[in-house]
């Protein structure tokens, strides 16, 4: 009887996004404002329990009053006071006066990305993706990659004119950048076709039980 | 102290995260780790901060007796009902628990069919596209139309070439693009990052002292 009720709610929902079809409407609306409370109340208790409870109320309030735990080390419990005193200073924003102080947390967590990301993107992005173009001469394919990838990269080279030699090279590289795009416009497209193909057979299957 | 104080903090938290890799000692690995999860946790806490706003959007709009207040309630509603079965059902976890049921339920059946709807939107968009008559848009048209029936059973069936024109598309052209697109991108993202890092973009900081 449960599993009938939830799929009846998934079902009704599916419809009413889809009404949307014919034009902006209350259900779609009573849809889209349902998904944004109930997915923001999800990732909210989700990031608490994931981050926030083991980084800092456990270590800080269960080793303060002496119980058993944790991972950062019994004489270190303060540390875990750091993070949870940055989150909490994000929140002067909603102070006009000391809103300012905010930016303490964001520079630390703006910057620590920021330096996290620069080596495996040099590698992962640029190093690795050079290296695996670098191929020998010794086939039409290879060949093909080589020119491509020149090309597009001439094509988003912008300090110099298109022309003469670089406007050959930039137009060559629109021709595989359109294949491309071209590509991956295929993929959404069978992407979200796919999606469709599911939540029809989810009507007709799981909720009607028609096929 | 209001922009130079958190500008050397994203200095020093920046180097350090930039160079740590090359140093593998015990003390500086212990530091990385330790930091890494002080900016997960600043990562919760500005969720968090989102859901605040969100709150204080919806409530102003009810206090306001705005025109479509009655969807804020269920914005409201439903935030509350998640937050109660996550915090006070013990198991909110597990699968099956009335937490799950509403993620599987709810959530999953409504972004799945939003996302789904773009089928119809990007038929249009092709539609547009036939009707372009440019050398660009035409291969662009013909590599997805090669594309989408190289993956299915009927493109085998109507040439049994298509699905093979497919995987040359997919292997060489494509891949060559997406190479070139990945490298700049990486290039750029390297760039900015130094920007931050060096506090010559500083948009992150707002406006104001």
């Amino acid at each position: 009887m449960g599993t009938i009720i939830w799929t009846t709610i998934g079902a009704i929902l599916t419809l009413s996004v889809y009404s949307f079809l014919y034009k902006d409407n209350p259900f779609y609306k009573f849809a889209e404002h349902l998904v944004v409370g109930i997915s923001a109340g999800y990732y909210l208790v989700i990031y608490y329990f994931n981050f926030i409870q083991p980084n800092v109320v456990a270590p800080v309030f269960q080793l303060r009053f002496g119980d058993e735990v944790i991972e950062l080390g019994s004489s270190m419990w303060w540390l875990a006071l750091i993070p949870g005193l940055l989150g909490l200073l994000l929140y002067t924003r909603f102070f006009p006066k000391i809103g300012w102080i905010g930016r303490w947390s964001l520079g630390i967590y703006v910057g620590g990305y920021a330096g996290l990301g620069l080596s495996p993107i040099m590698q992962a992005r640029v190093l690795n993706q050079i290296g695996a173009n670098a191929l020998p001469l010794t086939s039409i394919t290879n060949v093909f990659l080589i020119v491509g990838l020149i090309g597009t990269l001439t094509y988003f080279f912008f300090s110099m004119k298109h022309k003469g030699v670089l406007g050959a090279l930039a137009r060559v590289g629109i021709v595989f950048l359109m294949v491309g795009f071209g590509a991956s416009f295929g993929y959404t497209v069978m992407s979200r076709v796919s999606l469709l193909i599911g939540r029809v057979g989810f009507l007709l299957q799981d909720w009607l039980h028609l096929i | 102290m209001r922009r130079q104080f958190p500008l050397a903090l994203c200095f020093i938290a920046g180097l350090f995260m930039a160079v740590q890799y090359f140093i593998p000692h015990p003390t500086v690995q212990d530091m990385y780790e330790r930091l890494l999860i002080w900016l997960q946790t600043l990562l919760a806490f500005a969720f968090l901060l989102g859901t605040v706003s969100l709150v204080r959007l919806h409530y102003h709009k009810i206090r306001h007796r705005a025109d479509d207040r009655g969807y804020s309630w269920v914005t409201l509603l439903a935030l509350c009902l998640m937050i109660g079965l996550g915090f006070f059902h013990s198991a909110h976890h597990a699968q099956g628990s009335p937490f799950d049921k509403m993620f599987q339920n709810v959530q999953v059946p409504i972004e799945a069919t939003m996302f789904s709807l773009l089928a119809f939107y990007v038929a249009s968009a092709a539609f547009r596209a036939f009707r372009a008559r440019t050398l660009e848009s035409t291969l662009l048209l013909v590599a997805a139309c090669i594309v989408m029936l190289g993956r299915v059973p009927i493109g085998d069936m109507i040439h049994s070439s298509i699905p093979a024109a497919t995987r040359w598309i997919l292997e060489v052209p494509n891949l060559a693009a997406k190479r070139g697109i990945m490298i700049g991108v990486g290039l750029g993202m390297m760039a900015t990052s130094l920007k931050i890092i060096l506090g010559i973009e500083r948009a992150w900081m707002g406006g104001g002292d």
